[in-house]
């Protein structure tokens, strides 16, 4: 058997829309007979992954908290991929965003006032803008490679983070246990609808976030410029754009988001600091961006389709006992089918079952 | 035997896997293909390793086993990234992601049993000269591996004609395929390697490092292989060294901490880290040198023109 | 919209088949929420063995359920949340960093009882738990001043938290009681779980001519470099005898099941009540593995300290202490309270490190 494939002359709208389908399809096949050979009942194991997190209101509130700071990130990293800029390192900005934007409600913790709120914000996602400063610099002007750079930098942030928490942040009256004082009630971002669950305000900003960016894309003269540059750097250049001023662009625009994600996360799910805040939403978030297709909205789609299996992987834990592992294994699955269908957006797909003529493979 | 040798036999241990998961991917990376996924297919060789050891009764088959998990993994990326021309960051993630949970299911049976050490093979004559001897030729065959692996991909790349094939294909696929060379074969075997490798030093944790299996024991040395292969500049040699590098000063920051510099520990536990960004940067600021090393095709697809 | 979501769900449950779920009703739920993996050979292992303890105890009485490799933050919210939902009459939090998620979800649920393990957070409807280690350290600092032949051991430790600064104070003050010049290393790997970190660790430890190590880190690979360069090492939180059987002295096994069956007794008598619980030896929420590899005499020795601490003879923290810098801490005859010990922040005489601030 081989297989070929013949770059399509645009790419397909029909499989823009089918692949996604496809690829799910695919997981649930693939998924149903992994499931079946742990002995488990297939369908019992995707309606609890897929459908029971869906038929409550408690849960929905879940999947957005879940959603939120996975989107936001999504969008910020793809604007940045776009660009041709690889900033893998978004968790660490995730980190010290979290850290920027906690400094009012820890160290100026009598400070009542309703502009911490914003402050805080504001200050995560400079926080976060100003960490992925650095590998943008590094990129920059000394050609160093951002890919390696900022996910080093990840480890570090964890380790300043820790330090803090142990430190100099640590709550003087928590017994030495390693959490930060807890924020003020004028600190923590409020609830969307507090009577029927816990989601809070992230969410909308990572639906705000992906309607604007989706805009400026489109519409803008800054997204053709992204379009254009990452394509292309030379074609860039014969347009007039700097693809040095691109890198910081690309990287600011989503270490801004990652840290507003990050006191976003502190400040409305945690309401505190404490050495674990991220269950690597920023790694997840790469993944994010790519389901979504780069697009700002696929994105939205993403994020919740991602967050669904978190949430449905622990229902199945509890209803059908199958392992914590089992549905990492599945995510897994999802995202290879994806990612494979995608060629089919792009490339028609010849299989010839001869065996191939000799020379030129 | 003196402080010296014994601090020395540690830095040794901390740095195999790093050298022969790099060497791997140096190779991956030399044909054009950027595979993020080095954390997943360790773990998945260090559980294959155990598993295979554990079945057997010998380390030796351990290893064996340890090489095909890692291979037989590394060839679904090859075939999405190569065949199906997708995302090499994204799959890479997801190959982590994948090799995480994976190597967690296939292991569950196999925690808290004790694990077969693989044994050290004294080389005659050699293993008696002071010093070196105890510390170079008293070793175990994983570590003989990684020599052999600097040494033998250092000769490949720079001095057979296929190697010379191999960077030809990673400089430009394009020129490369007009000129007759199989660019999807010589990459499906480049990634193949890069997997074997990373199963290898995957067994080397299992069995000489740490010899049992625990979830995620990999621990983040993958994501650390890829900064050693750009530190290099893609240069065996340096790899290497680079890894040794590594190896020495995450171990010194433990001897560092006892002797009581009052430093906080999470800032030497940064320093690994933090060199790493330094010594990029050293060596990535004079723009010629890197152009010159770095394959000018990485982490771009190659789809054949008709 | 609800009638849908009422016909989603029953569709739901008639494709899934719920025919279990009425004989399941009978029984009394209890639930866990580990951090780690229920296999990961450590700390939530130790938990899951309790809840397999508790599943065979009351096997016709009691269902029990878990969710694992709950990361701490919003996550565990979620997870607590989800298991009070499911129908859990008590929920047993098993993770530190889960306290102030606990302290939410219990607050929303008065009617389902919940307990948090090494915690100082609690409520009407939450009850907190805790193993005094430092007893079992004490016994261990003893048997290494008597096993060592330089007077001093290496401590590989997690995170500079009060737990692990009591447990290191106890295993000096066990040492000192028998060799006043006793020197303890403390290295920090800032990890609870990575085997490559706390092998090297270990290693260094060796290198630089410890002989005996103990560890307060989760993964066997510290035991296992002790086995592989001759020297001793104790286990701890299960017994690490086959990954050192020739280097293990004992190990501080927790056996947190002995408590576990209490309470689930008491909550189906209706006894159960929010408490703070701090047990030790006495209790057998930890307890001593066999010592091995050691002189009659020390076994001896070790096994009349096990004694005592059991009688509440002897406590490990009894003055005079004083501070690492010479200042006292208790009067000779004072014994430490409780609360001084869950905040500990500070070495005792004797421990050869400075304190990560």
């Amino acid at each position: 058997m081989h297989i070929e494939l013949e770059k399509r002359a645009a790419m397909s709208p029909a499989f823009s829309i089918l692949s996604p389908l496809l690829a799910l399809a695919l997981t649930l096949v693939f998924g149903a007979i992994m499931f079946a050979m742990l002995g488990k009942d297939p369908v019992a194991a995707m309606s609890a992954i897929f459908v029971e997190p869906l038929l409550e209101t408690w849960s929905l509130h879940e999947l957005a908290i879940k959603a939120a700071p996975l989107i936001l990130m999504g969008v910020g990293l793809a604007v940045c991929y776009r660009s041709n800029n690889w900033n893998i390192g978004a968790e660490g900005q995730f980190t010290i965003g979290a850290i920027t934007g906690s400094y009012l409600p820890i160290v100026f913790y009598d400070w009542h006032s309703p502009l911490v709120l914003p402050l805080m914000l504001l200050l995560g996602a400079l926080g976060g803008a100003l960490f992925a400063a650095i590998p943008a610099m590094l990129k920059a002007h000394f050609n160093t490679n951002e890919i390696l750079t900022s996910l080093m930098l990840v480890y570090i942030a964890q380790l300043f983070l820790d330090w803090l928490i142990r430190g100099a942040w640590r709550d003087p009256k928590g017994f030495n246990f390693p959490v930060s004082r807890d924020f003020a009630p004028e600190a923590v971002l409020p609830a969307i609808w507090e009577e029927s669950g816990r989601a809070h305000w992230a969410f909308i900003f990572a639906i705000v976030a992906a309607g604007l960016t989706w805009f400026m894309m489109r519409y803008t003269l800054k997204g053709f410029e992204i379009t254009v540059l990452g394509q292309s750097e030379r074609a860039g250049r014969f347009a007039g754009f700097s693809s040095k001023k691109m890198i910081w662009f690309g990287f600011l625009f989503s270490g801004a988001l990652a840290g507003l994600a990050g006191i976003c996360e502190v400040s409305g799910s945690i309401n505190h600091l404490q050495p674990a805040i991220s269950p690597g939403y920023g790694f997840t978030a790469i993944i994010v961006a790519f389901l979504g297709r780069l697009n700002p909205l696929g994105i939205v789609a993403s994020g919740l389709v991602l967050g669904l299996t978190y949430l449905g992987g622990e229902a199945a834990q509890l209803s059908i006992g199958v392992s914590d592992k089992v549905t990492r294994v599945f995510q897994g699955l999802l995202l290879f089918f994806v990612l494979s269908c995608d060629t089919l957006i792009y490339y028609k797909i010849r299989i010839t079952w001869t065996r191939m003529r000799g020379g030129v493979a | 035997m003196s402080m010296f040798e014994a601090i020395l036999l540690t830095v040794i241990t901390a740095s195999t896997p790093l050298v022969i998961a790099a060497i791997g991917e140096l190779v991956t990376e030399r044909s054009g293909v950027l595979n993020l996924g080095v954390e997943g297919m360790m773990i998945m060789g260090a559980v294959a390793a155990f598993a295979g050891a554990q079945m057997s009764g010998s380390p030796y088959i351990g290893i064996v086993s340890g090489i095909a998990g890692g291979a037989i993994f590394s060839l679904l990326f090859a075939f999405l990234t190569l065949t199906l021309v997708a995302n090499q960051v994204a799959t890479g993630l997801a190959l982590t992601l994948l090799g995480l949970g994976a190597s967690g299911m296939i292991g569950e049976s196999y925690v808290s049993i004790p694990g077969i050490r693989l044994g050290n093979i004294p080389i005659p004559l050699l293993s008696d000269i002071p010093v070196i001897g105890p510390v170079l030729f008293r070793q175990d065959l994983i570590f003989y591996l990684s020599i052999a692996l600097v040494i033998g991909v250092n000769w490949f790349l720079f001095r057979s004609r296929a190697g010379l094939k191999l960077r030809a294909i990673g400089d430009s696929h394009g020129s490369a395929h007009a000129l007759g060379i199989k660019v999807i074969r010589t990459r499906y075997l480049a990634v193949m390697f890069g997997g074997a490798c990373a199963g290898l030093a995957g067994a080397q944790l299992s069995l000489v490092y740490t010899p049992q299996w625990v979830e995620n024991m990999s621990a983040g040395r993958g994501w650390i292989t890829l900064a050693l292969v750009v530190f290099a500049s893609w240069r065996p040699w340096r790899v290497f060294a680079g890894g040794y590098l590594f190896g020495a000063v995450t171990i010194l920051q433990l001897h560092a901490q006892a002797l009581g510099l009052g430093i906080p520990s999470q800032f030497l536990s940064m320093l690994p880290y933090a060199a790493t960004i330094v010594v990029l940067v050293i060596i990535s600021h004079n723009r010629r040198t890197t152009l010159m090393n770095t394959p000018a095709s990485l982490g771009k697809a190659f789809v054949p023109e008709r | 919209m609800k009638k849908l979501t009422f016909a989603l769900a029953a569709s739901a449950a008639a494709v899934l088949g719920f025919s279990s779920a009425a004989s399941a009703a009978d029984k009394t739920k209890v639930c866990y929420v580990y951090v780690g993996s229920h296999t990961d050979g450590g700390y939530s292992q130790a938990h899951d063995l309790g809840r397999q303890q508790v599943q065979k105890e009351f096997a016709d009485k009691v269902e029990t359920s878990y969710l694992e490799n709950v990361p701490e933050g919003p996550d565990a919210e979620r997870a607590i949340e989800r298991l009070a939902r499911s129908g859990c009459s008590l929920i047993f939090s098993t993770s530190f960093g889960f306290m102030d998620a606990t302290v939410k979800v219990a607050a929303k649920f008065p009617k389902v009882k919940f307990e948090h393990a090494t915690g100082y957070k609690s409520g009407p409807n939450l009850g907190t738990y805790n193993s005094r280690f430092y007893e079992g350290r004490y016994i261990l600092g003893q048997i290494a001043a008597k096993t060592s032949k330089n007077h001093g051991a290496a401590y590989i430790a997690s995170f500079p938290i009060p737990e692990v600064v009591m447990g290191i104070n106890s295993f000096e003050q066990g040492a000192r009681s028998i060799d006043p010049s006793f020197k303890l290393k403390v290295i920090w790997v800032n990890t609870w779980f990575d085997p490559g970190k706390e092998a090297d660790a270990a290693k260094a430890m060796v290198d630089q001519g410890v002989d005996v190590i103990t560890q307060h880190t989760d993964t066997t690979a510290p035991m296992q470099v002790a086995e592989q360069r001759n020297i001793h090492a104790f286990g701890q939180a299960s017994d690490m005898i086959a990954a050192g059987p020739h280097a293990q002295l004992t190990a501080i096994v927790d056996t947190w099941g002995n408590y576990y069956v209490k309470r689930v007794k008491a909550l189906l008598d209706g006894s159960w009540k929010a408490e703070q619980t701090w047990d030790g030896l006495k209790e057998g929420v930890l307890t001593m593995a066999p010592y091995t590899n050691m002189p009659d005499d020390v076994k001896k020795m070790a096994e009349e300290t096990e004694a005592k601490i059991k009688s509440g003879e002897l406590h490990p923290f009894t003055g005079p202490i004083n501070k690492q810098d010479g200042t006292p801490w208790l009067k000779a005859g004072e014994k430490a309270e409780d609360g001084a010990l869950l905040g500990m922040n500070f070495y005792i005489e004797g421990v050869d490190d400075k304190l990560p601030k």
